[in-house]
């Protein structure tokens, strides 16, 4: 048996079945990572010997029946801006380079709970802001499928260790496409949920109200576990939704017939290659062939997406990120004589140049004189972005279209013109602002090799579509 | 470039943004922020008269829940991750006079 080529539900039957162990599985996968860490560097921090020893834990309760989940003995990984407690949590930026959080993220908490073991935490880019790994502090992360293209980003440590076989099923996040791009680019499932669904208690917030942790996995139906072991309401995120329907496995049907699935005209205009429209055009007619009645529509104000998201989310960063100031915890600069200086020369030395960018461009749209001008307009084209979504799915049960315009840009090649980059995040981006669910699967490859996404996108609360229509797709392409 | 960014309000958003930017950055900061908002203006194509700003895209209001306090003493941990640290309080540098 090859245990690496395994999926996550595949392993933990395995385990269970008594045919391996979570041991020799968590030793399998560090292994891999010894032997092609040094290519793809998707981990910033691996951790060999609490993950062996979390293994031996996890694999004596399943042998005494305390553990019996879908996921209980598979090795994880994590994207380095969820808290681990006694594990190192960088966020990829200099300035929380020496910080040990004393608690987990709530949904690192889930997966434990369901016997999961964590191998170590990813690389991305610093404070999740990017689409190619590129802006780390740690450095960059190589795309698997070729390592001379980037993994996307920003969880792009999460879906490069997932196809390079560096772990069974990772978690990441999503703010506005940061899931569901480096899925596509790197070939693997990812999904974003409804907002609310998984906490973001100790998730290193970004752009809050967009912010959303998800599952990257090798499958359909590893996602859906995934998503269902780390979903529950929690308190301690004000934004957390008690949600009834997360039994998100029993939506693993293959069966299309009578579903509506719209495809907005809009999403294949200018600059969408055509290797990938082909290829998402092609998965639609399986769907199709399944039973689906697919047509299109006009979904109306996606040029608008872009600007409104960066207005939104930089905004919510700059009040996020102020409280890195090397008092607490992270980076202090050391030359500084005084507390005012100490605050401003920690936060110049500690973050990187993206960062500072959007920090700048936030704390300028919520300053006095341009606050309504920016942000409140940027709130305003918001609703009407929630609306145009609500019109379309009065109509349909999925939007189905590209993940991203294009496959893997090389490495090198995507952070010199800032505006072009975040072109890059037209199709996903609205999604966050709207609060939807949306789910990348795998549709192919371009004539380079480098695979192809689709997105499924959901009205909220409808992962249990979204997952029946990206199974029915899985099994019948 | 429509938006041209000052050398003063350069100035005030890294007041405002608690950064303390070289000679250089604050330029590449005037080109950046000019395109940002160069680009952002095209909202201003559309006419949002009468729409209210949705900063939540659920109607969820005010959620409360009692201040109970459930973890137990971690001030160790917590200071074994501060940059200056003593008796039990953090150290920062001089703050008056």
């Amino acid at each position: 048996m090859d245990i690496l080529s395994l999926t996550a539900v595949e392993l933990a039957k395995a385990i269970r079945e008594g045919k391996t162990t979570s041991v020799e599985a968590t030793q399998a996968v560090l292994d891999k990572i010894a032997a092609s860490e040094d290519t793809y560097h998707c981990y910033v921090t691996v951790e060999r010997e609490k993950a062996l020893q979390q293994a031996a834990e996890v694999q004596k309760k399943i042998e005494a029946g305390e553990l019996t989940g879908p996921l209980a003995g598979v090795p994880f990984a994590i994207k380095d801006n969820m808290c681990t407690e006694g594990t190192l949590t960088t966020c990829s930026s200099k300035i929380l380079e020496n910080f040990i959080p004393t608690f987990s993220a709530e949904a690192v908490l889930n997966l434990e709970k369901a016997g999961v073991v964590i191998l170590g935490k990813t690389n991305m880019d610093e404070f999740a802001m990017g689409s190619t790994t590129e802006t780390s502090y740690y450095g960059v992360t190589k795309n698997p499928r070729n390592p001379e293209h980037v993994p996307g980003g920003s969880s792009g440590g999460s879906a490069a260790a997932v196809a390079a076989q560096e772990c069974f099923a990772a978690l990441g996040s999503d703010t506005g496409g940061s899931i569901r791009q480096p899925a596509s680019y790197c070939g693997v499932v990812g999904m974003k949920p409804t907002y609310g669904t998984v906490s973001r208690y100790g998730l290193i917030a970004y752009g809050s109200s967009l912010d959303q942790i998800g599952p990257l996995t090798k499958d359909v139906t590893d996602c859906a576990t995934v998503l269902e072991a780390i979903t529950s309401h929690d308190p301690k995120d004000s934004t957390s939704m008690k949600r009834e329907d997360t039994d998100f496995t029993s939506a693993l049907v293959a069966d299309v017939k009578g579903m509506k699935i719209g495809i907005p005209r809009d999403y294949f205009g200018e600059g969408l290659d055509p290797e990938v429209r082909d290829a998402v055009l092609a998965a639609a007619e399986v769907l199709k062939a399944q039973g689906a009645e697919v047509e299109e529509f006009d979904l109306s104000l996606v040029d608008y997406a872009i600007p409104t998201y960066y207005t939104i989310a930089a905004a919510e960063a700059s009040s996020n990120l102020e409280r890195f100031d090397g008092v607490k915890y992270g980076y202090r600069a050391q030359d500084a004589e005084d507390l005012h200086t100490m605050y401003k020369r920690s936060r110049s030395q500690g973050f990187g140049p993206e960062v500072k960018r959007r920090i700048m461009l936030g704390s300028f749209v919520l300053s006095s004189g341009y606050y309504d001008a920016y942000y409140l307009k940027a709130l305003r084209v918001k609703a009407l972005i929630k609306k145009a979504f609500d019109e379309a799915f009065a109509k349909y049960d999925v939007i189905l279209g590209p993940v991203a315009p294009t496959t893997a840009p090389k490495l090198g090649s995507s952070l010199a013109d800032p505006i072009k980059m975040y072109l890059g995040d037209i199709y996903t981006i609205s999604i966050n602002l709207a609060g939807l669910p949306g789910i990348s699967v795998p549709c192919g490859t371009d004539s380079k090799g480098l695979p192809i996404g689709m997105q499924l996108i959901g009205d909220c609360f409808k992962e249990k579509t979204l997952i029946r229509a990206a199974y029915t797709y899985e099994q019948r392409r | 470039m429509a938006n041209v960014i000052s050398d003063e309000t350069i100035e005030y958003v890294g007041i405002l943004a608690k950064l303390e930017l070289s000679e250089e950055e604050k330029e590449a900061a005037k080109k950046d922020m000019g395109r940002m908002l160069d680009y952002i203006d095209k909202l201003s194509e559309l006419d949002t008269t009468g729409v209210e700003p949705m900063s939540h895209v659920f109607p969820v209001q005010n959620v409360f829940r009692e201040d109970v306090v459930t973890n137990g003493d971690e001030s160790e941990q917590t200071l074994a991750n501060a940059p200056g640290e003593k008796d039990n309080m953090f150290v920062v540098p001089k703050t008056f006079d």
